[in-house]
């Protein structure tokens, strides 16, 4: 069971009280009913299922309720951050780097192993 | 020679830490023995001389006990206290026994001694590896008739219990700063210096008591003290401590994600009368910030020619047995080894007075003290030899002995031989955790590599040999990971003596079983895989250790491979000529020791399986004999049968009394959401495909909710009450689903809008009073509210008070009958109920269930989500193209609802079904087809969705999707059912009043 941190709760918590709702940072556009149905079938289907870093969102349903977005290593599982929805899409290379970086998650000693082009 | 019965005919006199005084009875296969308290049930079948305790999984060969611990793969056992409380599949070697434990032997018939199974093994040479796969091909019918029942009938180890299991389980969370697993030397020291820092620390073990391989290394001294009486003090100490938790019995079995670690404990298996109050098992789910494994090492056994016969053991097994237990595993013990720690359990059973006629030892010129000592005991020790086969059938009675490289052969006769190729490092908590082993060459083994979590091996499992080795890296593991969690204070460093470094050894095939051999020299004792099997599956083309494992079964049984993986590995790679670590190893998985059923599903069973939700008024209902449905958690009121009625016969008077007079129906389950803000209508507008803008307050719609991709999700009314506050309801099934697709859409696609959600379904009780006299019941019970048609039309909401309590009354209707739907505060709702109820009974006011409901709403054609939609229709395909807003611009579904295959022709459209015959009814899901004289498999172009009687209409009606339904209205279909073609005339949806008259009534 994974702990997960709440970016509104700012706390981490188990699995059990959020749920995941599928890729991040697909936008819903504001003319969505005069789409092509090339764009419409990207927003609608296509997902990138990257074995790596993926930007997801998740609820914390039996907490406080907000969807949020996160940073997370299809591989290991591992959460590298979380953030507010609404917020931009993280930096990848400062996640990766995080000794550049003050306040980040501690360092691991494997690679990451997504590629830049995969997300 | 002969088995004994008399009881502990083996028990060596002041050998042992087990009080002779205290004696337990148990008995097996229905003979009465005696054993001591703190035996196993292998230490004490040991002790009266009886090594043959069950038939192996394939060709039924005798077996015996391998091990002294988990890792056991042979001496599976069956074990009764009951008829609901039966275990198979116990292994003896952990299994304690106490006074009136009833154990029966598995995989055997008639008897353990004379088994018409054993057949198997005779026949062996036509039962290869992948036999199953081959042979059973032809003729196709006979694998489900013939093949498939007698091979389930002759497989499988145990016999399943035939009743529920009456034990309780208990459950438990737990959180941590070190989790150490494992009580040997190496976890016992990890944990004191863990816990000297303050740290809060969870030891667990999973042995009755802690020590590991301290309870037989009678050589060892740490902080000068023995061994034994170091790591029972250390266990006390620690148990002693606030900030430590100590878990006997417990195995950890599996670890998870961020350090989450679950452990059973077992509570009562080892207790001869449990308190009833005391359950059987207690899961652990314990999240530790740091976790220590100190899982120790798993001798291996030798392969080589009958190496699988009943008396042949592990060295350190034999050695746990006599300096634990006090138990010899024979009078004539031989010894075949690949490395020096069998010297010491052969130097043990010599100096316990016990016959060593030999040591076979397949190295060339070992050198050790341990060498020389056995020797200065004049043990017989012969170095570059080997053991060739084992003689005996139900107990090893000689071994044959050569050189490695051939040349004359000798008998040694024995009554027991101990064995030991060497030390497999337990990683396989470490792989499950996610880490990568690496190959350690020097030592031929798999180590700890890559880490994936928060944790450290230490000890044997890590491959520190030594004993100093170990605790040096233990004690400085306890307080580095314990400091690292906060907690900094000094650790004490041990000192050890004594002991034999378990290093070296051999994998693989040994002289004797080599490739050129077709003995049966077994790996995995549980599945009963040969070395040979492992080989025929390298030239059957198997060149991937998964594959090989899966082909040949390898390491696939309970035991998950604990003695066999390393060996099977071996001959693989030589086989294919590739090194070991090409070959790869395969992945473990949880659970390291099988897991009972019971613990896992712990207290969710019977009433705590699933919460049951019931409606205020269930109580009022169950007292009216109402038989209840399950609609998703929900408990509904089905129907009310009255004296000598069944269902059918209640429902069609509850139907007509609702047309008559009137029904009273307990609709609290619908799904309700508060819709608050001054965007409500805005959101609305974007949930909905109606148009909510203009609806006037007091007013009501019925919506229609979409999934982006156009399809319908949802339906419900939607009143609303002031400007800026809708009261929305949804599906009785759809609501938390409704609710969080509204909360995604609120907080992440429009966040500008203004406006709050609230789930009030369990705040109001709803009654429907449905029926022509449903006015005239409620009326004189309603304050504040005028009921005039005039007033309060159809599909209209009024707030006031009803039986003096605060109501939002709704007149609608899901009947087709004028009515009302009577929301109160849910503590109000069974006395509103009844208060409804007494005033409508004169005047014929009938309670009426949901399978009434569902008739009376398809005699007008409503339909219900998930009954009449299935995911794949849109609010066109349903005949709902008036309920989608002409002039929007957005709303979730617009798009999709334009996409080329949802405005094609050919789509499933909903239309009303009459069969020709009136009396016929309708099968739900059958299927349609237009021309039945078709051959199978026909063209089917339908299918029927909702079907009743309806007493109301005297015939049988239904709906269906069926393709280019509405342009079919009068066309004849039909439906082939197995006892002939049904006909059907294709209809409107509408079989009740098609003009709608009676709503306004």
């Amino acid at each position: 069971m994974l702990l997960i941190k709440c970016p509104y709760c700012e706390e981490e918590r188990p699995e059990l009280e959020f749920r995941n709702a599928g890729e991040a940072h697909l936008v819903r556009s504001p003319a969505i009913s005069e789409q092509s149905d090339e764009d419409f079938a990207a927003f609608l289907y296509f997902r990138q299922n990257p074995k790596g870093l993926q930007f997801e969102r998740w609820r914390h349903i039996h907490g406080c309720g907000r969807f949020f977005n996160a940073v997370r290593d299809s591989v290991s599982d591992k959460f590298l951050t979380v953030y507010k929805a609404g917020e931009p899409r993280p930096d990848v290379e400062t996640l990766l780097n995080p000794e550049t970086v003050s306040d980040a998650e501690p360092a691991k000693k494997r690679a990451p192993r997504a590629k830049k082009g995969e997300l | 020679m002969s088995i004994q019965s008399h009881s502990g005919s083996n028990r060596i006199a002041g050998v042992g830490r087990l009080v002779p005084a205290k004696t337990v009875r148990f008995t097996f296969d229905g003979q009465s023995l005696t054993g001591l308290e703190g035996d196993t049930l292998a230490s004490a079948l040991l002790a009266n001389g009886i090594h043959l305790v069950g038939r192996s999984f394939k060709y039924h060969r005798p077996r015996g006990i391998l091990s002294a611990g988990s890792e056991e793969p042979n001496a599976l056992v069956d074990v009764e206290r009951d008829k609901s409380r039966k275990q198979p599949n116990v292994r003896a070697t952990v299994q304690e026994i106490y006074d009136g434990l009833q154990v029966k032997s598995q995989n055997r018939w008639p008897s353990l001694t004379f088994d018409i199974g054993a057949i198997n093994d005779v026949f062996s040479p036509m039962l290869p590896a992948g036999f199953y796969y081959k042979t059973f091909m032809w003729p196709k019918f006979a694998w489900k008739t013939i093949y498939e029942p007698k091979i389930r009938a002759a497989a499988g180890l145990g016999v399943v219990p035939g009743e529920a299991d009456t034990d309780r389980y208990s459950n438990r969370f737990a959180h941590c700063d070190v989790l150490v697993v494992g009580g040997g030397a190496a976890g016992l020291a990890a944990a004191l210096s863990a816990a000297q820092t303050g740290a809060k620390v969870i030891i667990c073990d999973e042995q009755a008591e802690a020590g590991g391989a301290l309870r037989y290394e009678t050589d060892v001294t740490i902080d000068g003290k023995p061994g034994y009486d170091w790591a029972t003090e250390t266990l006390a100490s620690l148990r002693a401590l606030e900030n430590v938790t100590v878990l006997t019995r417990t195995t950890a079995f599996g670890y998870y994600a961020q350090n989450f670690v679950g452990l059973v404990e077992r509570i009562s298996d080892h207790l001869s009368n449990p308190g009833s109050d005391m359950p059987r098992e207690r899961l652990w789910q314990v999240r530790a910030r740091k976790v220590i494994l100190a899982t120790g090492a798993i001798e291996r056994h030798m392969v080589f020619a009958n190496n699988d016969r009943p008396g042949i053991l592990l060295a350190s097994a034999a050695r746990a047995y006599l300096n634990q237990y006090g138990v010899a595993v024979g009078r004539k013990v031989g010894v075949y080894t690949a490395n020096d720690s069998a010297y010491a359990a052969a130097i043990d059973l010599k100096r316990a007075g016990v016959d060593v006629p030999v040591i076979v030892d397949t190295r060339d010129n070992p050198s050790s003290p341990v060498i020389e000592e056995a020797r200065s005991l004049g043990i017989d020790v012969v170095t570059g030899h080997a053991v060739f086969s084992a003689g005996g059938k139900r107990r090893v009675s000689s071994i044959s002995i050569r050189p490695n490289k051939g040349g004359n052969e000798r008998k040694v006769v024995v009554d027991a031989l101990i064995m030991s190729a060497g030390w497999t490092p337990s990683v396989h908590l470490f792989s499950q955790s996610r880490g990568k082993v690496a190959w350690d060459a020097a030592n031929e083994r798999f180590l700890p590599g890559t880490y994936a979590q928060d944790c450290v091996s230490v000890g044997a499992c890590n491959g520190s040999d030594g004993l100093q080795q170990a605790l040096d890296e233990a004690v400085a593991a306890g307080g580095k990971l314990a400091g690292e969690t906060g907690f900094k204070g000094k650790t004490a460093a041990l000192k050890a003596t004594g002991g034999t470094d378990w290093v070296l050894g051999m994998i693989g095939s040994a002289p004797g079983a080599g490739a050129d051999t077709t003995v049966k020299a077994f790996v995995d004792f549980q599945n009963d895989v040969t070395a040979k099997d492992v080989r025929l599956a390298v030239r059957e083309g198997m060149h991937s250790i998964e594959h090989v494992k899966r082909f040949t079964t390898n390491g696939m049984a309970t035991d998950q491979g604990k003695t066999s993986n390393l060996h099977g590995l071996a001959i693989a790679a030589e086989a294919l000529n590739r090194p070991i670590p090409a070959v790869g190893l395969t992945t473990f998985r949880a659970p390291f020791t099988p897991v009972t059923f019971g613990a896992i599903v712990n207290h969710a069973r019977h009433d705590l399986f699933d919460p049951t939700r019931r409606t205020p008024m269930h109580a009022w209902h169950a007292a009216q004999g109402a038989a209840f449905e399950d609609v998703g958690q929900w408990k509904r009121a089905w129907y009310y049968p009255q004296a000598g009625e069944d269902m059918h016969a209640a429902v069609n008077r509850e139907c007509v009394a609702v047309r008559n007079q009137a029904g009273i129906f307990d609709a609290s389950t619908l799904g309700k959401i508060e819709v608050v803000g001054p965007d409500a209508a805005k959101f609305l507008e974007l949930l909905y495909t109606n148009p909510w803008e203009k609806l006037g307050v007091g007013r009501l719609r019925y919506g229609i909710m979409l999934r982006e991709d156009g399809f319908i999700y949802d339906d419900g009314v939607v009143g609303r009450l002031a400007e800026d506050r809708f009261h929305v309801t949804t599906t009785t099934g759809g609501a938390p689903r409704v609710m969080n697709h509204m909360e995604d859409y609120l907080q992440t696609e429009f966040p500008h809008l203004n406006v709050w959600l609230t789930s009030t379904t369990e705040q109001w009780a709803v009654i429907a009073v449905q029926g022509p006299k449903a006015r005239e019941i409620i009326a004189p019970l309603v304050e504040g509210i005028d009921l005039s048609n005039e007033a309060m039309p159809h599909m209209s909401v009024r707030e006031g008070r009803i039986c003096g309590v605060p109501t939002r009354l709704f007149r609608m209707s899901f009947t087709g009958e004028a009515g009302y739907e009577i929301n109160v505060p849910a503590d109000y709702g069974r006395a509103v109920w009844e208060a409804v109820y007494e005033r409508g009974k004169p005047l014929g006011l009938t309670p009426y269930g949901t399978e009434a409901m569902h008739v009376l709403r398809a005699e007008k054609g409503y339909i219900i989500v998930g009954q009449d939609t299935d995911g794949t229709v849109t609010p066109q395909d349903a005949g709902l193209t008036w309920a989608i807003g002409k002039n929007k611009t957005d709303y979730v579904g617009i798009r999709g609802l334009l996409r080329r295959d949802l405005v094609a022709d050919g789509r499933k459209q909903l239309v009303g079904l009459k069969t020709k015959d009136a009396h016929v009814v309708l099968e739900e899901g059958a299927q349609i087809v237009a021309n039945p004289n078709q051959p199978v498999p026909m063209t089917m172009i339908g299918h029927v969705t909702s079907s009743y009687w309806s007493q109301n209409c005297g015939r049988s009606i239904a709906m269906a999707l069926v393709i280019d339904g509405t342009k079919r209205l009068g066309e004849t279909l039909y439906v082939p059912m197995p006892d002939g073609v049904i006909e059907v005339e294709v209809t409107g949806t509408v079989f009740f009043d098609k003009k709608g008259e009676r709503l306004n009534g």
